[in-house]
């Protein structure tokens, strides 16, 4: 088959997806790009903090082993080793790359890229660009792709959703249905291989950090078409969110990593102002308990403790929320290193955190879980690839900061030769092929019509506040097994009540109903995919916590989570995790990873002045 | 960031209510028209929360089920542009737009230098064909690993950082009297061809960004108002780039030819 003839479709224009369209149409293959938002819109723009690589610049001795051990032992082991090992070896050449493209990286002295410290690790490996890393990366594909799409090579196809994919007789991906988000138009594409980079389910917690485009819902129309889903109940909750109403804007690690100290006053209900509480009556309860991390222990962690203390009552004013303290930082430094996300916390609070402390609560942030892939990011359906957030690879219990942006540029990095290579390779299929587009698009069509026709008291709107809260309450960051089971039954009680939902628009055009119906039934099956792998999981083990199952227990649940779509709802069986490099041991950041030397660079917490 | 006013918590009297004006449009085609609403108050309110309410259950001030206002949203941090609107005379993102630093009743409007595809929503991709246009990227030789990019000073880095957190939301062609059915390119692009020009690769690529902004539709329509870099909310210099690429174009027109 000439070169030029093969067609791969992409859908998602974030970090992941833009990496593979780049890679592809380089390669000389032509792109059709999918993606509900204009691409340089997407999600990836809200990573603040940086991309981790090990280049080893400070003099520390780091390396992309160290960033390895660094990746599986806060993943709490339960990442399959060999692609998180690829991942922090391609690194250094991912972010050599978009300095090249012209990322604007903060520099040192000498013009070198600067570096700093995130958590879960001890080194200086995170390169940053002034705290709007992911917006910097994001433009630099987008800019790449543009490139190639004035030379005709992708074609982008904006404000268009997957609904489906076209699945021939044998359960091979031979394309996919869109819907035009104004016309409501569904169209089939074929393609000889499809690369899903639609990023985290964030939405079926109601509200999260995550954009609002983050339904999962392209993802769970995969997995109830065959794809495996893989390690679902594995949901990071980031430690420090500001709660708001319309959803929970994350404030970044890098806060941390830049010196902020978290506390809270040390008598519960204290009404003074933050800065007229004496340092000595002020408990910096992770700096406590954590001598050798201190602020910055892996997000899980964090996110339990800050819990914890509010949960005891030890909460600012007696509420949920705890001080994120960066008053102490040079002003000078703050701008610099933190100007955007200071910024974004003024404008929807209206303090000013170079003079007050913020105040902060975890918030549900990424999905570890998603897509299960092999080390080359194929699915089990053949022609189906995925990349990002949305593949379950590399994170395994717990993700660290930074490494999300460089585990989406290295899946898309992944994913983009070995969709050329089984598309020049696959077989077609033939005049046989029209019917099979055919058949999925009256499908979609039918599923698009009785929405419209249905005429029921049920608000759909109200039905995702209810899915949101009840996944946010039970499972989340503390999970019991009675509640995750009155959760999987309030969630058969929404499907039920999904069934009499009407549209309530008159007004088809452009209209935001239709759609939100969609992705409403699609995160309502993912959510029984967290849930009942959350049940089924007794153990705790990274950014999964039973307090009656309080241990991480190896010998039974060493093994990713698989769950497969069935009528009666998720089919859950498990498989081995490959630690064939690394064998694991018990994780325990109240020590230094490895008793070596100490990091002289590292910010420790100064003394208030 | 900078442009709007906060009043102080202390002072503020809480309104019970919330009251919004919404300019709506059911299609293209058909004419626009306004419609009122009302919705309890809460403190920290934006006007996403706000519309999400009315989405929920679409019934004006005069008690008329209608259908539910239709606009566009994503990261509602400000980052990704797209929730752009015209909230009290003014364009600028909805998810920033806070209740409580509003007047009352708060009218809401489609931004107007943009064909309206229903109600809040504007279709912008116009602005992505500029950014073709000037060929706003570096031209890589490859994705192959070819080591670092070019050392570059601290500060050169923060002032190409400014140009690079453009996000593309319209604001600063709202605001410019110049910029009408896309006659004139405007401020956005400009201020990308300035990233791109101060870059050392970029350097190297630049007069065929200067011929992007010298057509008819070019840099000379810029009839110095100054309203784009007050529009703009993420502080961009855009006046400073169109002095600097202002100039590059006319050394480039009187001396390119040399280099030619």
């Amino acid at each position: 088959m000439a070169t030029n003839d093969t067609k791969i479709a992409i859908v998602g224009g974030g970090l992941a997806g833009l990496a593979a369209a780049m890679r592809i149409a380089e390669a000389g293959h032509a792109v059709d790009l999918f993606s509900v938002v204009p691409v340089k819109r997407s999600h990836s723009v809200c990573a603040q903090g940086g991309i981790n690589g090990a280049v080893n610049t400070k003099g520390e001795g780091d390396s992309t082993w160290e960033h390895f051990d660094d990746t599986v032992y806060g993943g709490d082991f339960l990442a399959n080793q060999p692609p998180a090992k690829a991942m922090c070896e391609m690194a250094p050449s991912i972010i050599f790359l978009f300095d090249r493209m012209g990322v604007p990286f903060s520099r040192t002295k000498e013009g070198l890229l600067d570096f700093r410290r995130f958590g879960g690790t001890k080194h200086h490996r995170t390169a940053f660009a002034g705290a709007s890393t992911g917006q910097q990366l994001l433009y630099a594909l987008d800019e790449q792709v543009r490139r190639y799409e004035a030379a005709g090579k992708v074609q982008k196809f904006e404000h268009w959703e997957m609904v489906s994919l076209v699945l021939d007789d044998a359960q091979v991906c031979r394309g996919l249905i869109a819907m035009n988000l104004q016309s409501l138009e569904l169209k089939s594409f074929p393609a000889d291989a499809v690369i899903v980079a639609t990023g985290g389910p964030g939405l079926v917690f109601g509200k999260s950090t995550n954009s609002m485009v983050c339904t999962g819902s392209a993802v769970a129309a995969c997995y109830q078409q065959g794809a495996k889903y893989a390690n679902g109940e594995f949901i990071q909750v980031h430690p420090t969110s500001i709660p708001g109403e319309d959803k929970l804007r994350l404030m970044s690690e890098s806060a941390r990593g830049e010196g902020g100290r978290v506390w809270v006053p040390r008598k519960p209900g204290d009404s003074r102002s933050p800065s007229s509480i004496p340092e000595n009556e002020r408990l910096y309860f992770l700096e406590e308990k954590y001598p050798a991390y201190g602020n910055l222990v892996p997000r899980d962690i964090a996110t339990r403790e800050i819990f914890q203390v509010c949960i005891e009552g030890k909460g600012v004013a007696g509420e949920n929320q705890v001080f994120l303290d960066v008053t102490h930082i040079p002003a000078e430094t703050l701008d610099r290193k933190l100007g955007a996300i200071l910024e974004i916390y003024e404008m929807f609070v209206g303090d000013d955190p170079h003079h007050v402390p913020m105040r902060i609560f975890p918030g549900v942030h990424y999905s570890m879980g998603g897509l299960w892939v092999d080390y080359d990011q194929r699915t089990n359906i053949p022609g189906l690839l995925a990349a990002g957030e949305c593949d379950y690879s590399i994170h395994g219990a717990n993700r660290l900061g930074a490494n999300s942006l460089v585990s989406c540029v290295y899946g898309g990095f992944v994913a983009a030769p070995k969709a050329i290579e089984y598309a020049k390779n696959v077989e077609r299929n033939g005049a046989d092929g029209s019917r099979i587009y055919e058949q999925e698009l009256k499908r979609q069509q039918e599923i698009n019509d009785s929405l419209i026709k249905q005429s029921g008291t049920e608000n759909q709107y109200v039905l995702h506040q209810e899915m949101g809260k009840t996944m946010t309450d039970n499972v989340t960051v503390v999970r019991y097994n009675d509640r995750l089971k009155e959760t999987d039954n309030k969630l058969l009680e929404l499907m039920d009540r999904y069934k009499r939902i009407s549209i309530n628009d008159s007004n088809l055009w452009a209209t935001m109903a239709l759609p939100h119906a969609r992705h409403l039934d699609n995160m309502l099956e993912l959510a029984r995919v967290i849930t009942l792998g959350a049940l089924n999981r007794n153990e705790s083990r990274g950014a999964h916590y039973k307090p009656d199952f309080p241990e991480r227990d190896d010998d039974n649940f060493l093994k990713t989570t698989i769950a497969e779509y069935s009528g009666e709802g998720p089919v859950i069986s498990y498989e081995p995790v490959d630690v064939s490099l690394i064998p694991p041991r018990k994780r325990d950041y109240s020590k230094a990873k490895k008793e070596t030397k100490t990091d002289p660079a590292a910010p420790r917490p100064s003394a208030p002045v | 960031m900078s442009a709007h006013i906060q009043t102080p918590k202390a002072t503020r009297v809480h309104p019970k209510t919330v009251e919004i004006h919404i300019r709506r449009r059911a299609n293209p085609d058909s004419p626009q028209y306004w419609e009122r609403f009302e919705l309890p108050y809460r403190p920290n309110l934006n006007i996403i929360s706000c519309l999400m309410d009315i989405q929920k259950n679409p019934v004006t001030m005069e008690g008329t089920r209608t259908t539910p206002p239709v606009w566009q949203m994503n990261c509602l941090e400000q980052v990704c542009g797209i929730c752009t609107m015209v909230i009290n005379g003014r364009a600028r993102q909805s998810c920033s737009a806070l209740v409580d630093n509003l007047e009352q009743p708060i009218k809401l409007e489609p931004m107007q230098k943009f064909p309206n595809v229903r109600d809040q929503v504007v279709d912008r991709s116009r602005m992505f064909d500029h950014l073709k246009k000037v060929n706003a990227w570096i031209e890589l030789d490859g994705t192959h690993d070819l080591g670092p990019g070019p050392r570059m000073d601290q500060e050169d880095v923060q002032e190409r950082y400014a140009y690079s957190r453009c996000m593309t939301c319209g604001c600063c062609l709202e605001a410019c009297p110049q910029y009408e059915d896309d006659q004139y390119i405007g401020p956005q692009a400009i201020g990308q061809v300035r990233l791109f020009n101060m870059h050392p690769s970029g350097e190297m690529s630049r007069d065929a960004r200067l011929e992007g902004i010298m057509g008819e539709d070019g840099i000379t329509n810029c009839g110095n108002a100054q309203n784009c870099v007050k529009a703009c909310p993420m502080g961009i210099p855009l006046t400073r780039a169109i002095y600097e690429e202002n100039r590059e174009t006319i050394v480039h027109g009187l001396f390119g030819w040399l280099r030619g």
